[in-house]
């Protein structure tokens, strides 16, 4: 059918790359932030709450933008960050990554928060009865039970990943072109032929992934 | 620390606050804060002894669970304190956490961890035990309940019967200081319960686990219990044998819900009630005047068809190995009686009524007692 070339490979690898990486870089935070709003009350929580679903109403381009002023190297987090940790995210591929971290976030912690309401109490409670304390309950009993709200969370942030473009845009290095980026940057010079591979693989890609979302299989576990 | 007498010295413990090691379990004074959806419960106190099963009988909403949840130390106390084999456990200012209360709990859907085996499930409590202890304490336990050959399933594999046992033995295998059982047989079929009800009372006699039992079935309460606890509207009626429980109730709360009863008003003259069912003795003491009820069970009503009687029969329910019929007497106050089952007299008979009680008991008014 078509070839790819060894920069439709790279744009791939990069794609993934950064997909799995924010993925795993969201999900401690996305498990922590979920399980805060869903069982503790405290004042803020509301404001916390809208915090985390901004990038889901903010436009990307705007959210890229804060980003960057937060993230970057003469901004005070950013300057933080590489100076005492050596984590840079401005015009790095890290960028790219936090970027989608970002804006996958909502959608992650919505998944989770839903999971996490769905665990029956009474299962931590019985586990409290037979000497489990609240580190031991939370790991042997409702970790194991939100299985499925980690698939949703994990098949949502992956496809936002795969398909996200202006706040990745702003963030990442020169020549630094996942998938998406090559479908823009092709198809607004009006090479739509060239457009075209990269944005099947996009398709692609997702498909499986969405297909995972809606089979019944893991869901009736 | 748990709340384990042998590992505790006495130095630990307020002297005032001890107490001998036969009480397990110890409320005094317990008040539990109204939440919504949880009924507050006020100024409890009862104690249950090394072995014995307890049982909180009472109504949906008296506060039964609030209870045993403060017990478990899912629910903080408000007043008052709860002490484990002589521990403060519970108190205004004093919170054990429930994971070293040492408690075992049967819960009303059994909370089984869905994810886990039957074997994995029973020994989520001996995690702390080497592996080949936990194996044999596990199939131990198993062997118990009679379920040595579902180990390998899952919980939703399983009847409720089935997962009422694993439940059990989940508790059960720790050698817990107390076990907590909330309406146990609320959600098995009415046969199954009573099959379970009798494995259950004999396994807890054997491993001589004091228990406190939840439940709003009487006859359940009679048949599993050393004695009853009666809770109404989040305060204790009376806490007795079930014997007591039923023939001296002390309240007419308490006589009216652990089986039928009728109350009968009468007027005391010269240590005599006076009633339409004849002449009681006065046990309460009350002066000349006094307006009292009597309370007389159905069992206690001999009935006779005499056709110049002036009580005549309004309706008979049949149950099986009795007959409940419902009498009016010529005042229009309605009372019944038990009688044998071939015992078949129309609606209309006129009967004469015969109070064959060798006992009766008094109250003063009918206070809170419901009809």
């Amino acid at each position: 059918m078509f070839e790819l070339s060894p920069q439709d490979w790279t744009a791939i690898a990069l794609s993934l790359r950064v997909a799995v990486v924010s993925t795993l870089i969201a999900l401690p935070f996305g498990i922590a932030i979920a399980t805060v709003l869903a069982r503790a009350s405290f004042w803020g929580k509301s404001a916390l709450d809208a915090l985390v679903h901004l990038p889901l109403v903010l436009p990307p381009v705007v959210t890229g933008y804060l980003l960057l002023i937060t993230f970057g190297r003469k901004a005070p987090v950013g300057a933080f960050l590489a100076d005492h940790f050596g984590i840079v995210f401005s015009f790095r591929w890290t960028g790219a990554a936090l970027a989608c971290a970002v804006m996958g976030f909502p959608l992650m912690v919505r998944s989770i928060r839903i999971s996490l309401d769905t665990v029956d109490r009474r299962l931590e409670e019985a586990a409290r009865t037979l000497g489990a304390g609240p580190l031991d309950r939370f790991v042997s009993v409702t970790l194991p039970l939100m299985r499925n709200g980690f698939i949703v969370a994990w098949v949502l942030m992956f496809l936002q990943t795969m398909k996200e473009l202006p706040a990745t845009l702003l963030l990442r290095p020169v020549g630094f072109d996942t998938l998406a980026i090559r479908v823009w940057m092709e198809a607004s010079e009006e090479y739509y032929q060239l457009a075209a591979p990269s944005a099947l693989l996009i398709v692609l890609l997702g498909l499986p992934t969405l297909l995972l979302l809606l089979s019944k299989d893991w869901r009736a576990a | 620390m748990k709340p384990r007498p042998s590992v505790m010295s006495e130095s630990n413990l307020q002297p005032d606050l001890y107490r001998p090691a036969s009480s397990v379990l110890e409320l005094r004074g317990v008040s539990c804060a109204y939440d919504v959806g949880r009924p507050a419960v006020s100024d409890i106190a009862f104690a249950a002894h090394e072995g014995e099963i307890l049982c909180l009988l009472g109504p949906s909403g008296c506060g039964k669970t609030t209870i045993l949840r403060a017990i478990a130390g899912f629910e903080p106390v408000r007043s008052g304190q709860i002490f484990l084999s002589g521990q403060l456990v519970s108190s205004q200012d004093q919170m054990i956490p429930t994971e070293d209360r040492h408690v075992g709990m049967v819960f009303q859907e059994y909370a089984l961890f869905p994810h886990l085996r039957v074997q994995e499930n029973i020994a989520f409590g001996l995690r702390r035990l080497n592996r080949s202890e936990r194996k044999m304490r596990v199939q131990d336990m198993l062997r118990l309940v009679g379920l040595e050959s579902f180990e390998r399933r899952y919980p939703h594999e399983l009847s409720g019967g089935q997962q009422q046992r694993v439940a059990l033995a989940r508790a059960l295998v720790q050698h817990p200081v107390l076990l907590l059982l909330d309406e146990p047989f609320s959600n098995l079929d009415p046969d199954m319960a009573g099959r379970m009800r009798q494995e259950l009372h004999d396994l807890l006699r054997r491993m001589k686990t004091t228990t406190i039992l939840v439940t709003h079935d009487h006859d359940e309460a009679f048949a599993m219990a050393d004695r009853i606890a009666v809770l109404n509207q989040g305060r204790l009626e009376q806490f007795d044998t079930p014997e007591t429980i039923y023939h001296m109730p002390a309240t007419p709360f308490v006589a009216d819900f652990v089986g039928q009863a009728d109350f009968i008003p009468g007027t005391v003259s010269s240590g005599m009630v006076h009633t339409e069912l004849g002449e009681f003795p006065d046990t309460l003491g009350c002066e000349d005047g006094t307006s009292v009820v009597v309370m007389i069970r159905p069992d206690d009503i001999h009935l006779v068809p005499a056709r110049a009687a002036t009580s005549h029969v309004l309706s008979r329910q049949f149950r099986g190995s009795e007959n409940i019929y419902a009498v009016s007497l010529p005042s229009g106050q309605i009372v019944h009686s038990s009688q044998g089952s071939t015992s078949v007299y129309q609606e209309g008979t006129s009967v004469e009524l015969r109070v064959l009680a060798t006992h009766t008991v008094l109250f003063k008014q009918l206070g809170a007692g419901p009809t």
